[in-house]
């Protein structure tokens, strides 16, 4: 089982990216669990959301505490949240971010498994001309976490924009391409030692 | 008609009133304490006492002809002796 | 047979969609309002020929639900918490009226301190009101219970609670899997009420004053009719999984058939509490589960003939009864328990109140305690805080 955990703000999609995520791997036939931090989400305040990925069915209801993935949607947070929490050093954090991967390690300084980072932001300003960082990241953690080779995420989104943006046809292709691009500008996975 | 020897099993499922007009059936009149009683020599047949009768308990014919009282219905409230402006009709304890 | 992933609200509302009652009066509160929320869509869309009825309190929504299903209707509705607590006089209308409402409960504490997360004391406070419970691991036995409990409350005239996790099973998403839309269609039939106030060759009078001579033999009625919905459920159950392959019972054992200490415990709970039984199992521990699904009727005789033979019992309570006791599954399971003459050292816990998160790590502690009591017999304290700040 993949246990993943999101960090995020009210109003930027955590919540809506772990949903994608689930949505992504039960299309694989995986067994899935996607939940927000339950409560009031209010915009901008740090919120957290969850995944769970198994190949056979998922019983456990609790919260995870020690996951395998991490992702940050808004690389801000990792002043005022411990992102790296419970996170196994067997699995890695991925983050939002412009930043290298070794820059990035230096602000979670006690955390010893892989790290990565995305320019999710600057990829959604450029392909989609709007800041909806969700596309790009969760293409990258999809790489990362290898739930799907690449022919099949480019398969799978297309049907899944194709049927989202039934009315706006013109906006599958941007997304596309934010969906590539993060796929392969996605940077890091080495872990401390290496 | 149900009644109070009935047990759980053969009552009406819930207290339901499966039939409709069964007020008939109770005779209030037995609740009365004082009866109306109709002076016919007064009566002019005015039918002001039939509408306030609560019990609808004044007999009368198709030609508005006072007849007297249905005493099974009749609960004695006596809105009837206080409505009718001609002394045809006084209360009496039963 | 659909996969799917879906919340647990999502998937009541899309069984409520293929039930296609004719009417739902509902009042949003957190967190049951997705299914009002995402059924007036599907009566926004035509997708469904209900009359959605919007009312302005829980209260109103259930006597809407009083007289629309006094009229003759099939008649659904949702809600949490503080919600159930407003139609608590209602309730006990719905149930006295013998009418086979369907009334989703999304479990949430009940104020005060204010809290909306998860737990049973909105629907173990109202155990009495005469209405079946029926309590839900996870989405798919919530979509697959509000299927059932169409027919359960039409059979037998008493109105269905259905019971989940608020947020835990509400708002999680998992897979799942639907029946089609014409499965569920057939299943539950069209709704033919024996008397019903829109009948214009019949003139009832419904709920009329019930006094000394008849209220009681009218209240043994209701009290009859629950012991006999007992069958119902076993044959409405039997019935569905013909169409949809899963098998319901009155409760469900989990690795009980060897074990010497078995947990009993309702809900999303149960599911975390298998992944500790597995785990434990493989320590060579003989423990199990016991999870509930039917809470009223309580079925207490198949429940204690199950537990018969375990050694020690840990019965959980996600609701205080504060009675200066214990809980309320555990009071009215040893009460069973006594009635049958079974004596096994049991112990209670109060867990997981306000949405208190219920981790592996604190259901072993329990697995662990009975373990040493299913030994030597003991049981230091019966009731229990389990993971509370003293």
């Amino acid at each position: 089982m993949i246990e993943i955990r999101w960090h995020g703000r009210g109003g930027q999609g955590a919540k809506t990216a772990s949903l994608l995520l689930a949505d992504v791997a039960f299309s694989t036939g995986k067994f899935i669990q996607g939940f927000p931090e339950y409560g009031p989400e209010r915009m901008g305040a740090p919120l957290t959301a969850y995944n769970r990925i198994d190949d056979k069915i998922i019983r456990i209801h609790s919260n995870i505490y020690e996951p395998d993935y991490v992702v940050v949607v808004d690389d801000t947070l990792i002043n005022s949240v411990d992102v790296t929490q419970g996170l196994k050093e067997t699995g890695g954090i991925l983050i939002n971010s412009s930043l290298s991967p070794d820059e990035v390690r230096k602000t979670i300084p006690e955390y010893r498994g892989a790290v990565y980072t995305v320019d999710a932001t600057k990829i959604s300003h450029e392909c989609l001309k709007a800041n909806f960082p969700n596309t790009a990241l969760l293409s990258a953690v999809i790489k990362i976490t290898n739930l799907m080779n690449r022919e099949d995420l480019e398969e799978h989104m297309l049907d899944s924009f194709k049927t989202k943006f039934a009315k706006k046809p013109e906006v599958i292709e941007p997304n596309m391409n934010a969906v590539r691009r993060a796929y392969d500008e996605v940077k890091g996975g080495n872990s401390y030692d290496k | 008609m149900i009644n109070d020897k009935m047990g759980a099993k053969e009552l009406p499922m819930a207290g339901i009133i499966l039939k409709d007009g069964n007020s008939e059936q109770v005779k209030t009149g037995e609740w009365r304490n004082q009866k109306p009683i109709h002076i016919l020599e007064n009566c002019k047949h005015c039918m002001l006492c039939v509408m306030p009768c609560p019990d609808n308990a004044i007999i009368h014919d198709e030609d508005d002809k006072m007849l007297g009282f249905d005493y099974d219905a009749c609960k004695g409230c006596g809105v009837c002796a206080k409505v009718c402006p001609f002394k045809a009709i006084t209360m009496e304890n039963e | 047979m659909i996969r799917e992933r879906l919340s647990g609200n999502e998937a009541v509302a899309f069984a409520m969609k293929q039930i296609n009652p004719d009417v739902v009066p509902a009042y949003p509160i957190t967190p049951s309002t997705e299914i009002p929320q995402y059924f007036s869509s599907f009566v926004s869309n035509g997708t469904v020929d209900t009359e959605f009825i919007p009312v302005e309190s829980e209260h109103s929504a259930l006597s809407a639900c009083i007289g629309a299903s006094a009229a003759g209707g099939r008649v659904m509705s949702a809600t949490s918490s503080q919600g159930l607590s407003l139609m608590y006089e209602m309730l006990y209308i719905a149930s006295g009226m013998r009418l086979p409402i369907v009334l989703t409960c999304v479990n949430r504490a009940v104020s005060a301190p204010i809290n909306i997360h998860n737990d049973h004391s909105d629907s173990m406070g109202v155990r009495d009101c005469g209405f079946i419970q029926l309590y839900c691991e996870s989405n798919q036995e919530a979509y697959d219970n509000i299927i059932m409990a169409v027919k359960i409350a039409e059979r037998s005239m008493i109105p269905v609670m259905v019971c989940y996790d608020g947020f835990i099973t509400s708002h999680s998403v998992e897979n799942i899997e639907l029946l089609e839309d014409s499965v569920v269609k057939d299943f539950v039939g069209k709704y033919e009420p024996k008397h019903y106030l829109l009948n214009p060759n019949e003139f009832i009078s419904m709920g009329p004053l019930d006094l000394q001579n008849y209220f009681f033999e009218h209240r043994k009625q209701l009290a009859d009719a629950m012991t006999d919905s007992k069958k119902i459920i076993e044959e409405v159950s039997e019935e569905f999984a013909k169409i949809s392959g899963r098998k319901y019972g009155m409760f469900e054992s989990y690795k009980t058939e060897d074990s010497d200490a078995c947990m009993v415990i309702l809900n999303s709970s149960a599911g975390t509490a298998k992944v500790v039984v597995d785990k434990l199992r493989e320590e060579g521990l003989k423990v199990g589960i016991l999870k509930p699904r039917v809470f009223r009727p309580l079925p207490y005789k198949d429940l204690t003939n199950a537990l018969r033979n375990q050694k020690a019992i840990a019965i959980m309570d996600k609701a205080d009864s504060v009675n200066g006791f214990s809980g309320p599954l555990y009071s009215e399971l040893s009460a069973a328990l006594y009635s049958q003459s079974i004596s096994i050292p049991s112990i209670n816990y109060i867990y997981g109140l306000g949405g208190r998160d219920v981790k592996e790590t604190d259901l072993e502690e329990v697995f662990r305690n009975i373990i040493k009591i299913s030994k030597d017999g003991k049981v230091d304290k019966t009731t229990n805080y389990l993971g509370v700040r003293e």
